[in-house]
């Protein structure tokens, strides 16, 4: 087949549930390929010379070489491939932003000018992930002889368990101390069961476990033990403890019964299984109407959960437009399809409660875009006079989180940003303290799975090169030269 | 998982656990608290820690039988394990030599305030606690508290023992007879804080108060625990669980432990027709 007969083929779409059914129940939206529908999208694939899709990738997965391989049908192959680079594909085929990614950089998505209709690369990731977790086959991966090293991981989210696959394979001895119950992070507490089934990441974890990375629960690094005794007890530490805290909007009612975070909302409907309540003991505010402020994954995930937890009209209020919504557009269509409301150009000013305390509704004002702002979206302007009250019985509030204090304020020798973040050397992952390195959200702030995997795939690196090593200053410029061949 | 060493009824749904949990014993300070989660399908609940044995290894935990978790776990035995014991959590308490302090426990906050109390005392406080309870069999820990203390009142709202009366006509009678106090440290149930503080606020005593109020993660993740202190809002889990009792806004503190209300009593009611058990306090037929 010649690249011009393969730039015909359209793209193959993925079998979805019904939206009416699937709003009922908590099972995965898309259903996934079948092996003829991977192999056909495969043939789309025109293994340019240059992949400019690696390029795309934070963690450069080899992207034509594990299509090649499911094209010509050797899934064994193409699932070793991938994992050459990316030891929790299953996650990232489903929740990573390719259309920002990988497939914004496809030459077939720039020749048919809508990087909409690139090669499906995510699609074929996760049908891949899927397929080699069904054989159920175990393979050892070889291992390195032991280092003697100790490595301390802190937080069991995608930056720490990507840190964790890379530097066991080396041959260190690896610890992952998690402050909850179950690993995985934002993967079990944050995604919902529909985007992203626990299954999936409960068999990636036991896959860690397995090849012989040591899980500690309920380990509050900097409360359980403080941070100096386990950066002393290790000969490195990695800090990936997340965006954990949930940024409020600061107007009058927020404490209001039936006002929650999203990361309390989808905590107790996720990880506590609220959905299942009395069954499980977690309860979790429900409401007919529920309205979720915000525009991004997060507030999409809230949106959603809300119509699975019973109630009959959700909406998303949103200050700017559509387009300027930080969602995935994919994650907006799956919303819309489902019935979510979009109430866009709109901001609640204030939210309004019964003499028992509960929400009743908000004073919501209407915005206009105005000029471009430092994020370069059009700023969005209050229009005056145009408040008016949209009852409601919840609110979510899902505008962003920042880094978790917890392990900075227990540790004062590490340097923060103003904001909050650790502040870290971008090739290496190091921190102000010589041995400790850091990633993810609790450096970058809420960005994605995939960006916190990336850096957990470059601190990982820069942490074996230190552990052989010894060698602290410049480690970034020694790393630099093997650092052609992650991109 | 956490094995259960000793358990023993100290009145009516009033139970100690101590459990083995050698990191949490080694690192925790007066005021710290866990979370616990009994069952794999279990709730995380907030509990302030109540003793320490370093040598054990093991945590001291007073806990009310009151709801679904709480009378579940009053089922356990010795040798039982519960999955998570997450912790020690929070801003220890400030323990500094003051002069003269009044501790005041309600019910259960007894607990919580006898390593406190303890601690003020150990670094040269002069200190006097008041314990109140709606009756004698709900007073907890008074040989304890009289060892922590200097001078020990106890009240009960029926007379049963002690003074007749509430806390707060404690603390009224000591400061009407000219004594004076440099401290107040009080934990209870939000209306005995609430009430205390209106009080001790008027005397001019600074005063301390331990929340408690609803939590998921523990770590400042959820933001459940929010409460308002003077204009700002914090975190209980993280900022506290201690404040200035006179900036904590009472009134919101209690209507937002009432969130799950009707949820909690279903869940109640649900699992003692199951398991055969009940509350001491639940009257026949269940409901309340």
């Amino acid at each position: 087949m010649n690249a011009k007969e393969r730039m015909k083929i359209p793209p193959v779409d993925m079998p979805e549930q019904d939206p009416k059914v699937r709003v009922n129940n908590l099972d995965e939206v898309p259903l996934g390929y079948t092996p003829e529908m991977a192999v056909l999208e495969a043939r789309r694939c025109i293994q340019c010379k240059t992949a400019f899709c690696i390029e795309g990738c934070p963690v450069g997965i080899d992207i034509p070489g594990f299509i090649l391989l499911i094209e010509i049908g050797d899934f064994k192959g193409a699932a070793r491939k991938m994992k050459e680079r990316n030891l929790l594909p299953a996650m990232c085929g489903r929740v990573c932003p390719q259309e920002e990614q990988c497939q914004l950089f496809c030459t077939i998505g720039k020749v048919r000018k809508n990087p909409c209709e690139s090669v499906m690369i995510g699609k074929l990731e996760r049908f891949i992930a899927d397929w080699d977790r069904e054989q159920g086959e175990f393979e050892q991966p070889p291992s390195l002889k032991p280092s003697g090293k100790r490595v301390a991981i802190i937080g069991a989210g995608p930056a720490g368990l990507t840190v964790a696959g890379d530097l066991i394979k080396f041959g260190h001895e690896v610890i992952v101390f998690e402050a909850l119950h179950k690993a995985g992070g934002v993967l079990v507490y944050g995604i919902p069961e529909f985007r992203l089934p626990k299954k999936i990441v409960q068999y990636e974890v036991d896959y860690l476990e397995k090849i012989g990375v040591e899980f500690r629960y309920d380990y509050v690094i900097g409360k359980t033990i403080p941070v100096r005794q386990v950066v002393d007890d290790f000969d490195a530490v990695f800090i990936g403890t997340g965006a954990g805290l949930p940024r409020f909007m600061r107007v009058d009612g927020e404490n209001l019964l039936g006002v929650l975070s999203a990361n309390e909302y989808l905590t107790r409907a996720n990880l506590m299984k609220a959905y299942d309540f009395p069954e499980a003991d977690t309860p979790i505010v429900k409401g007919k109407k529920v309205i979720t402020v915000g525009g991004g994954n997060v507030a999409m995930d809230c949106a959603r959960t809300a119509l699975r937890m019973g109630a009959e009209r959700s909406l998303i209020v949103y200050r700017r437009a559509e387009e300027q919504m930080p969602a995935r557009l994919e994650e907006i269509h799956h919303a819309k399809e489902e019935g979510i409301e979009f109430h866009l150009l709109q901001n609640p000013v204030r939210l309004v409660g019964d003499d028992r305390g509960w929400i009743r509704g908000a004073e919501v004002i209407k915005m206009e875009l105005g000029e471009p702002d430092s994020s370069g979206r059009r700023r969005p302007v209050p229009i005056e006079g145009s408040e008016f009250i949209e009852n409601t019985d919840a609110l979510i509030v899902a505008i962003g989180n920042s880094p978790n204090p917890l392990v900075p304020n227990s540790f004062p020798d590490l340097e923060v940003t103003r904001w909050g973040g650790i502040v870290v050397n971008e090739i290496t992952g190091q921190t102000s303290v010589p041995g400790v390195f850091a990633g993810g959200d609790i450096v970058l702030g809420a960005a994605t799975v995939i960006l916190a995997m990336g850096h957990g795939r470059r601190a990982a690196r820069a942490m074996n090169l230190y552990l052989s090593s010894g060698r602290w200053v410049d480690l970034d410029s020694t790393l630099d030269l093997c650092r052609a061949e992650v991109h | 998982m956490y094995q259960l060493l000793h358990k023993e009824k100290l009145g009516p749904d009033i139970y100690l656990y101590r459990f083995r949990a050698p990191d949490i014993a080694r690192y925790r300070k007066p005021g710290q608290f866990v979370i616990v989660r009994i069952i794999e399908d279990g709730e995380r609940i907030p509990i302030t820690i109540a003793d320490v044995d370093t040598e054990e290894g093991s945590i001291t935990l007073i806990i009310q039988a009151v709801g679904k978790t709480t009378l579940q776990m009053a089922q356990m035995k010795k040798g039982d394990s519960i999955p998570t014991l997450t912790g020690p959590l929070g801003e220890p308490t400030h323990i500094e030599k003051v002069g003269r302090i009044l501790c005041v426990g309600g019910g259960i906050g007894i607990a919580p305030l006898y390593p406190v109390a303890r601690a003020m005392k150990e670094i040269g406080n002069h200190v006097t606690s008041i314990l109140g309870a709606r009756s004698s069999n709900l007073i907890i820990l008074a040989d304890l508290m009289g060892e922590a203390s200097d001078e020990l009142i106890i009240t009960t709202d029926d007379g049963s023992e002690g003074q007749k009366g509430l806390v707060t006509d404690a603390i009224r009678n000591l400061v009407d007879n000219g004594e004076e106090y440099d401290q107040c440290i009080a934990m209870g149930p939000p209306i005995m804080m609430k009430f205390v503080c209106i009080l001790t606020e008027k005397l001019g005593i600074p005063t301390i108060v331990s929340l408690n109020p609803i939590m998921v993660d523990g770590t400042g993740m959820c933001g459940c625990c929010r409460v308002t202190v003077g204009d700002e809002v914090k975190f209980a889990c993280i900022d506290g669980p201690e404040f200035d009792g006179h900036k904590v806004d009472f009134d919101e503190l209690m209507a937002r432990l009432a969130t799950y209300r009707s949820d909690e009593r279903n869940a109640l009611e649900r699992y003692s027709s199951h398991a055969g058990c009940r509350l001491d306090s639940m009257p026949e037929g269940g409901s309340r």
